[in-house]
């Protein structure tokens, strides 16, 4: 039923098939070393259910969509994600200690004050190119937050 | 006559003791056997209870000097467990602590930051000496052979494992517990925190009133 109905919706109004994701408040944490992956935040919203695919920039050889996970034995482990289901209306919102985006093989140190494009390739949305900058070692949000 | 049942007693009591000895020696064994085949299967130990935690290791400083915990007696220290490969949660509480040790203001010189890496095939003594720089000028780090750091995660009941990803850079994946040991000055331990369960400043306060606590008694 919900496949008809967004099949439909498609039909009826094309428009709505190109579904609009925001993505927000990109930044990186400046990398010490630059054979040492770097990591990526971002807040992503999406007016239609979507699902971001990958992601790629000139800087990082890949870039991994990491999740977090604490188990109930206190050890975090990342898990790796082919693809990030995004539910219609809902916020994602990558963190330190959460999401994140890991870039390997850094062409180059990530430093404080820089920034990079980063493109993010979405099923429906399409890709998405964003500026992310690159803060201080020890930032834990992006600018403008505390 | 007496005697006879006295010493078949002793000897009863002395054979199940090496029993036990023999048993607890078998279930280590297979305890390490078990870990080194099957890492990610295993639950790992809680870090709850003080008796567990010990704070013994020796291993080499990112100046290249070997030290134990000794190093550091005299001082409150903040332990925590990582290493340089991991993206997020290390870079993450590393910073944290430093902010901790900011907020301290001048009691931070009664503590010393130490980050053990877990991982010490890529974070030799110059990987870790650039890289603790960047946090605080007085964090230390630590590293050493695949034994030592085995042995201070163990002491300080920290979990950490490989593994195996061909995707990640040199074919793994390290996972740990994220926890901040803080210890006594007299090396025993006191507290675990967590980065993410409160802010900076939360736990420079805790710190300073357990420093003033130790003062007065």
């Amino acid at each position: 039923m919900k496949l008809f109905l967004a099949a439909a919706c498609i039909a009826t109004f094309p428009a709505a098939a190109l579904a609009e994701v925001v993505v927000s408040d990109p930044w990186a944490r400046a990398t010490i070393l630059a054979s040492r992956p770097g990591a990526a935040y971002l807040t992503l919203h999406s007016d239609a259910d979507d699902r971001l695919l990958s992601a790629t920039t000139p800087v990082a050889d890949h870039v991994m969509i990491h999740a977090s996970e604490t188990g109930a034995d206190s050890v975090t482990r990342m898990i790796h994600l082919d693809a990030l289901d995004l539910e219609a209306g809902q916020t994602v919102r990558f963190a330190p200690g959460g999401m994140h985006l890991m870039l390997l093989g850094l062409a180059g140190k990530l430093d404080e004050g820089a920034s990079f494009p980063l493109t993010l390739t979405f099923e429906r949305a399409g890709a998405i190119m964003v500026d992310v900058s690159v803060l201080g070692v020890a930032a834990t949000g992006p600018e403008g937050e505390p | 006559m007496n005697t006879t049942p006295n010493t078949g007693g002793l000897r009863r009591i002395r054979r199940l003791l090496w029993a036990a000895v023999a048993g607890t020696a078998l279930a280590f064994g297979a305890a390490a056997l078990w870990r080194a085949f099957t890492p990610s299967d295993l639950p790992a130990p809680r870090a709850t209870g003080e008796a567990a935690i010990v704070n013994a290791y020796s291993l080499t400083d990112h100046t290249g000097r070997t030290v134990t915990s000794d190093a550091y007696h005299g001082q409150w220290q903040l332990v925590f467990f990582g290493f340089t490969f991991c993206p997020d949660i290390c870079p993450t509480t590393l910073a944290y602590m430093a902010s901790v040790m900011d907020i301290l203001g001048p009691e931070a010189d009664r503590v010393t930051p130490i980050f053990v890496t877990v991982d010490p095939a890529r974070d030799t003594v110059d990987v870790m000496a650039e890289y603790v720089a960047a946090f605080h000028p007085r964090l230390i780090g630590l590293t050493g052979t695949e034994a030592q750091v085995a042995e201070a995660a163990g002491n300080f009941r920290v979990w950490y494992e490989r593994s195996e990803d061909a995707t990640a850079p040199d074919g793994y994946l390290m996972a740990h517990s994220g926890y901040i040991y803080l210890m006594r000055p007299d090396g025993g331990f006191d507290s675990v925190y967590r980065e993410g369960d409160q802010p900076p400043e939360a736990l420079a306060d805790e710190i300073f009133m357990r420093i003033e606590r130790d003062e007065r008694s």
